[in-house]
C-alpha cells in the first residue's frame, strides 16, 4: 500500500473515538465481521489503528476506501461541519426528468473532473434517496488533498443540496455548476442559511419541524398546561398577572408551536439603514449614508432561546418578526435596507 | 390607575402579605418557595407581579412590604421597576419598601451598575439587598431576611416598626443622603 494512503487510513482510524469504533468499521462494511473479530479491541488506541491498518493493507484497501470510511465517520459526527444550503431550480417549461442516481454520479464526476485534473470524488448513498459526495481537491501540479475534503449532501428528489464549508472558495462555482448540471437543473442559489446541525437545516428547508405527532390529542395537552400552573402554586402565592402572563403563553405557542424547534446556532443581521433617533439635532441622524451595523445572536440552540425569552420576563411578547420569521423564510442571515 | 397605599385596607388576623415585583418570573416563584418554607410565627402570603399598576382587585390582601427586584444583567428589569415606582404612593417609602438587585456576582454579564440601584434605592429613601437568586442556598438567606423584615413591617413583632426598621437599616449600610 502507499504510504500516502497507509497514513491516510491511520489519521482517519484515529479520529474516530473507541465507543464508536466497532459501529463505524461495520457501518463501513469493507472488513467483514470475521476479519473484525480476529481484532483485539481492548488494546491502546495506537497499536489497535496499527493492526486495523494492517488488515486494510492485506485486503488491498484503496484510498477510495478510506474515502469512503471517512464520509461514514462524518455521517456520524456531522455537527463537526458547518453546513450551507444551495437551492437549485429548473428553467421554466422544462420537464421533471426522471433521475437517475447513476446518471448523476457518473456526470458530477464527469464535470469535475474535466475541469480539475486531480479531483477524487466518492459516493456513498443514504436514506430518503440522498446521497453523500466527497471530494478531496487537487491542483494541476499535486495529488488530491485528503484532509480537507468538501461534502455535499443532495437530496435526489427535491432541489436542496447541503455543503460543508469549502476552504478553497475558488471551487465553489465549479462545485455548484456540477451538481447543477449532472441533476438536470438550470440554476443554483446560495441561501443565507448555514448551522452545525444538518437535520435541524434539513427539518428548516422541508418544512418538517412543525409536525406533530399523529397520536397528539390536540384538547389534553392545554388542560395539562393549566393544570401545571396550578400544580406548582401554593394557594399562598398569588400572581396578580396571570392574565398577561396566559396572554404571553399563548402567543409565544402561537408563534412557536408546540414541537421543539430546529436547531441553530446563530442569527445575523446586517443592517444597512439610516439613523433613527427621538432627539433633535442628533449627530449620528444627520448623516446621509447609511449607518453600517452587524448585529449577531447566538446561542447553543437559538430558536429555543427565543422562545423562551418572553416567558421568562426578558423580552415582551410578541417578538420581533425578524426574530419570528427564521424557520419560516429558512434565513439565519439578513440584509436590512431602508425601504 | 390605582396607586398602592399601605394604609387603604384592614389588616388580616395574623397575615402578612409581601408583594414582589420583578420580570424574572421564574426567580420570583423560586424565591416566593424559599420565604414559605421558612418558619413564621405569621401567615405569609405572597404576590407576585411583573409590574404596577395591579389588576383591580377587592379580594387583595393589604400589602404590608413591596420588594422590587431588579437584575442586574437586563435593562429591561430596571426600566420595568423604574415605571412600577410611579404607583406607589409615597407613604408606602416609610420602611415597606424594598430593593433586591440580583446578578452583582457576575461582573461580565452586568449591564447595569451597582450604583445605578444604590442611587435609585437612595432616592426613594428604601433599603437595597444584594443578593443571587439563582443558587439555593444564598436564595434561601435571602428569603429568611425577607420573612422577618415582613413581620416587622406588618407588625407582628412588638416593639419594632417598619419605620425603626428603616432607620436601623440605613444607619449601618445606607447613610442619609443628608449624612454624607
Amino acid at each position: 500500500m502507499d504510504e500516502t494512503v497507509a497514513e491516510f487510513f491511520k489519521r482517519t482510524i484515529l479520529k474516530i473515538p473507541m465507543t464508536e469504533m466497532m459501529t463505524i468499521l461495520k457501518a463501513w462494511d469493507f472488513l467483514s465481521e470475521k476479519q473484525l473479530q480476529n481484532v483485539n479491541f481492548q488494546q491502546r488506541k495506537e497499536s489497535l489503528v496499527q493492526d486495523l491498518v494492517l488488515l486494510c493493507e492485506k485486503k488491498r484497501a484503496s484510498v477510495h476506501d478510506a474515502a469512503l470510511l471517512d464520509i461514514v465517520y462524518t455521517q456520524f459526527h456531522r455537527h463537526r461541519k458547518v453546513w450551507d444550503v444551495f437551492q437549485m431550480s429548473k428553467g421554466p417549461g422544462e420537464d421533471i426528468d426522471l433521475f437517475d442516481m447513476e446518471q448523476f454520479k457518473s456526470s458530477f464526476k464527469k464535470i469535475l473532473q474535466r475541469a480539475l485534473k486531480n479531483v477524487m470524488v466518492s459516493f456513498r448513498d443514504a436514506e430518503e434517496n440522498a446521497v453523500w459526495i466527497r471530494i478531496a481537491w487537487g491542483t494541476q501540479y499535486r495529488k488530491p488533498n485528503q484532509y480537507k475534503p468538501v461534502y455535499v449532501v443532495y437530496y435526489s428528489q427535491t432541489p436542496y443540496a447541503f455543503t460543508s464549508s469549502c476552504p478553497l472558495r475558488s471551487n465553489i462555482p465549479l462545485l455548484g455548476q456540477a451538481l447543477t448540471v449532472a441533476s438536470n437543473h438550470h440554476k443554483i442559489v446560495k441561501m443565507d442559511l448555514r448551522s452545525r446541525y444538518l437535520d435541524s437545516l434539513k427539518a428548516i428547508v422541508f418544512k418538517q419541524y412543525n409536525q406533530t405527532f399523529e397520536t397528539y390529542n390536540s384538547t389534553t395537552p392545554l388542560q395539562e398546561k393549566s393544570l401545571e400552573l396550578d400544580i406548582h402554586m401554593d394557594s399562598r402565592i398569588i400572581h396578580e398577572n396571570r392574565i398577561e402572563k396566559e396572554r404571553v403563553q399563548r402567543v409565544t405557542q402561537e408563534t412557536f408551536g408546540d414541537y421543539s424547534q430546529p436547531r441553530l446556532e446563530f442569527a445575523q443581521y446586517k443592517l444597512e439603514t439610516k439613523f433613527k433617533s427621538d432627539f433633535n439635532g442628533d449627530i449620528l441622524a444627520e448623516r446621509k449614508e447609511p449607518l453600517r451595523c452587524l448585529i449577531k445572536f447566538s446561542s447553543p440552540h437559538l430558536l429555543e432561546a427565543l422562545k423562551s425569552l418572553a416567558p421568562a420576563g426578558i423580552a415582551d411578547a410578541p417578538l420581533s418578526p425578524l426574530l419570528t420569521c427564521i424557520p419560516n423564510k429558512g434565513m439565519n442571515y439578513f440584509k436590512i435596507k431602508d425601504k | 390607575m390605582s396607586v398602592l397605599r399601605p394604609l387603604d385596607k384592614q389588616p388580616g388576623l395574623n397575615t402578612a402579605t409581601i408583594l414582589l415585583v420583578g420580570t424574572e418570573d421564574a426567580l420570583l416563584q423560586q424565591l416566593a418557595d424559599a420565604m414559605l418554607k421558612e418558619d413564621c410565627a405569621s401567615e405569609l402570603k405572597i404576590h407576585l407581579a411583573r409590574s404596577l399598576p395591579l389588576p383591580s382587585d377587592v379580594n387583595r390582601p393589604r400589602i404590608d412590604l413591596i420588594m422590587f427586584v431588579v437584575n442586574l444583567h437586563s435593562k429591561y428589569s430596571l426600566q420595568n421597576v423604574e415605571e412600577s415606582l410611579r404607583h406607589v404612593d409615597a407613604t408606602f417609602f416609610l420602611g415597606k419598601v424594598g430593593f433586591l438587585a440580583m446578578g452583582a456576582g457576575q461582573e461580565s454579564h452586568c449591564s447595569i451598575h451597582r450604583n445605578t440601584v444604590t442611587k435609585l434605592a437612595n432616592t426613594y429613601r428604601s433599603p437595597v439587598f444584594f443578593c443571587d437568586l439563582e443558587r439555593e442556598g444564598f436564595r434561601a438567606t435571602v428569603a429568611q431576611r425577607l420573612v422577618r423584615m415582613l413581620q416587622i413591617c406588618a407588625g407582628h413583632v412588638p416593639g419594632v416598626s417598619a419605620l425603626n426598621l428603616l432607620s436601623l437599616l440605613r444607619n449601618s449600610e445606607n447613610p442619609a443622603p443628608e449624612d454624607l
